[in-house]
């Protein structure tokens, strides 16, 4: 059974699969949409592009996201790791990767996401949530739209405030 | 003042509802413990010893006096009729209920107090110049920019899980009055010949463990690209600060760890790319987005000199308690005919910083009658009220002595500056309320703190250094042997232009021996000084440490002679 998932607001059923380092079960995913870690999509592409309808990549949270982006760039996923939810690092890859150098395709948080993660990572650019197994993908949903309100722009919809008060009066 | 207007409201009031329904969740089992502390502490709620405790951020020290009235009643309905203000300027409350903290903060967010990011691994509340606006030796006025800075980083998503707490100061004038150099981030604010605004950015200061005082970035970085330069270094510590050991987490870890070289290439490499990109197009601010937010911090209408000026050496000459309280509570004003007056939370057998509920609605009045209704908080533990007629300020010493705000020690010996230490905080490893209150006794006598003159006395329970031990005149950092109070003394730390971190002089001593160690290290002074001007400070770096280090142990050196 495929794993439900948030992706562009909607609880979908996942159409990827995960291929671990040295995983025994790649046949099942044989010619499906697979995600494989940088290591092994570097060393492996020809084979996995040959095998797989579609290959995204498992980027760790400690890479320079722009360096590593010339190898990536074209992949249709990208999915960046959060080891515990405080560990904020992927979000400015994200945000690198959104805003720096135009990455369009699916961008997808993995690891320890909890509800509370959710809101925070919409603003960073992830259209692509898969939480901790024990979290409410409904109340995954609903976090995305917690706060109406921001006063930066990161790599969402919103205005920079300061941006937004241009031609309002100055005292209020 | 900053005035919030339907965003900023909005903001806050929907911040409140979020925390409402976490702490809800953890309450019915559905939040860790681990996963609520996160988000908890993101709304200023820290775990002491036997309550949470509530911080509320006071942005670069501005209050006014709905805000104080505000406080009063909070203190009354949900704490125990006080409050104590920290030595980054803010606000906190001992002994709040968790379940009751959401209600707390929904009061809070009328007035525009809130407790975001006021402890977590975030960036925390700015502190500024407690004379802002006011001061002489001010070339700009830092509190736009203060502003500015903090809506750029309230909530910021991509910086919302630092690796560790981050912390902002901002000064414009000519003396340092934020102690900028102790935080992660110093924006001094310049004027270049040709009359350009510009910052001057210092990193990789902090005080606790392995205290250290930010160095110089970059000399002149544009006044457009304020949030641009805050960005990279956001960045850059988001992306390199150590998330393995919470004891090296700090950016002042990376750049000791990088080399200032390495350090200051990222942060101008981050910086130049964010200029290159979309995103760097939306961080720059234009003039009139900075006119906008300048124009909240107008000064107040002042009376001509000539309706408020007044004869106070006339009043000085026939009354000495004032003449005490003149001399020591009250500085120059920019404006002829008005006076800064500080507001002394230090009177005796008080806790260092703490407010009553009574006191509070004291200085809404006092801040409305006589200050144009705003009062400053100072990283000292003080307040000041910025602008008072001098015609007034025989009578505002009068109210404020009625309510024990008018103690004039500012800057003397007594003026200790403390954490609440183990009374009430989890981290502490040794008390101090009872250290400072031994040391204020042995000087209580304003002869003996005339004599004495300018000195900064810190103190903090536990190596974070809460109460700026660091960078105290005289330190003293309590720590735990076995289960005793001792206390390390260190010399020669200072926060202000003349910015250092003190030496520690050797052993630790014994808690009832303190007392009587920084009691000879006063006496040593007195006696090694060349005259009355030379502060203690000026007479520790020309004589040096040893001479003091022979005083502070004499009594063992005694016991070992006998």
């Amino acid at each position: 059974m495929r794993a439900r998932i948030l992706r562009r607001r909607e609880l979908i059923e996942d159409d990827w699969t995960l291929l671990e380092d040295g995983g025994a079960a790649d046949a099942s995913a044989a010619g499906g949409k697979v995600i494989v870690t940088l290591a092994r999509w570097r060393s492996q592409r020809e084979a996995l592009l040959a095998a797989h309808a579609a290959v995204g990549v498992l980027v760790p949270n400690t890479a320079d996201i722009e360096a590593v982006y010339p190898e990536i760039d074209g992949r249709p996923l990208i999915a960046l790791q959060f080891p515990t939810f405080s560990d904020g690092r992927a979000l400015s890859q994200a945000v690198v990767l959104r805003r720096r150098v135009g990455f369009t395709g699916e961008l997808r948080a993995v690891g320890d996401v909890i509800r509370d993660l959710v809101f925070w990572l919409g603003r960073c650019g992830f259209d692509s949530i898969v939480p901790r197994q024990d979290q409410s993908l409904e109340a995954c949903r609903e976090a995305l739209e917690e706060l109406s309100v921001a006063y930066q722009a990161v790599a969402d919809d919103h205005t920079p405030v300061w941006v937004r008060r241009r031609g309002r009066p100055a005292v209020h | 003042m900053y005035r919030y207007d339907d965003i900023d409201r909005a903001l806050v009031t929907q911040r409140v509802e979020q925390f409402r329904d976490q702490t809800r969740r953890y309450l019915a089992g559905e939040l860790s413990e681990e996963e609520f502390r996160h988000l908890r502490l993101r709304n200023g709620l820290y775990q002491q010893r036997f309550a949470p405790m509530l911080r509320i951020s006071v942005p670069y020290g501005l209050l006014e006096a709905a805000q104080l009235r505000k406080m009063a009643q909070v203190v009354r309905k949900y704490d125990r009729g006080y409050a104590h203000f920290t030595t980054r300027q803010n606000i906190q409350l001992n002994w709040p209920k968790l379940e009751q903290v959401p209600d707390l903060l929904g009061e809070l967010s009328q007035v525009q107090l809130h407790g975001i990011q006021a402890c977590g691994n975030d960036t925390r509340n700015i502190t500024s110049d407690y004379l802002a606006g006011v001061a002489a030796d001010e070339h700009t006025d830092p509190r736009p920019y203060c502003e500015l800075l903090r809506q750029y980083v309230a909530l910021h998503p991509e910086f919302y899980w630092l690796p560790r707490k981050f912390k902002f100061a901002v000064t414009g004038a000519a003396v340092d009055r934020a102690a900028s150099r102790t935080n992660d981030v110093a924006v001094h604010l310049v004027r270049r010949a040709d009359g350009a605004i510009g910052y001057r950015f210092f990193v990789g200061g902090g005080l606790g463990r392995q205290p250290m005082l930010g160095q110089e970035m970059n000399p002149f970085v544009p006044e457009s690209d304020l949030l641009r330069y805050a960005c990279a270094i956001l960045r850059t510590f988001n992306r390199f600060g150590r998330r393995d050991n919470i004891h090296k987490a700090r950016i002042k870890i990376v750049l000791r760890e990088w080399g200032i070289e390495r350090f200051r290439a990222a942060i101008e490499e981050e910086y130049a790319r964010i200029k290159a990109s979309a995103e760097g197009e939306e961080l720059l601010l234009l003039p009139e987005d900075i006119e906008r937010v300048r124009a909240h911090f107008t000064s107040p209408a002042y009376r001509p000199a000539a309706e408020v000026a007044a004869d106070l050496e006339a009043v000085a000459a026939r009354d000495a308690r004032f003449a005490a309280w003149l001399k020591r509570n009250v500085r120059a004003h920019k404006v002829p005919g008005y006076r800064v007056v500080f507001v002394s939370l230090k009177a005796p057998d008080r806790i260092p910083g703490d407010c009553t509920a009574e006191q509070f609605e004291a200085l809404a009045q006092i801040c409305e009658t006589y200050s144009f209704g705003e009062l400053r908080s100072t990283y000292e533990q003080n307040l000041v009220l910025a602008d008072v007629a001098e015609r007034d300020l025989e009578e505002l010493w009068r109210t404020l002595e009625t309510h024990e705000l008018a103690t004039p020690n500012i800057g003397l010996v007594t003026d200790i500056v403390s954490c609440p230490g183990l009374d009430l905080c989890g981290l502490a490893n040794a008390g101090t309320s009872g250290v400072v209150q031994e040391i204020y006794r042995r000087f209580d006598g304003l002869d003996a703190q005339y004599e004495i003159g300018a000195i900064r006395i810190t103190i903090s329970g536990c190596m974070n250094g809460c109460g700026h031990h660091s960078v105290g005149h005289i330190g003293i950092l309590g720590v735990d042997k076995h289960g005793e109070e001792w206390y390390q003394v260190t010399l020669g730390g200072s926060p202000g232009n003349d910015a250092a971190i003190g030496e520690r002089v050797g052993r630790a001593l014994a808690r009832d021996e303190i007392a009587d160690g920084v009691e000879r290290l006063i006496r040593a002074y007195l006696e090694l000084r060349c005259d009355e001007d030379e502060t203690f400070i000026e007479c520790y770096r020309r004589v040096g440490m040893e001479s003091f280090k022979a005083r502070l142990y004499e009594s063992e050196a005694e016991a070992q002679a006998a």
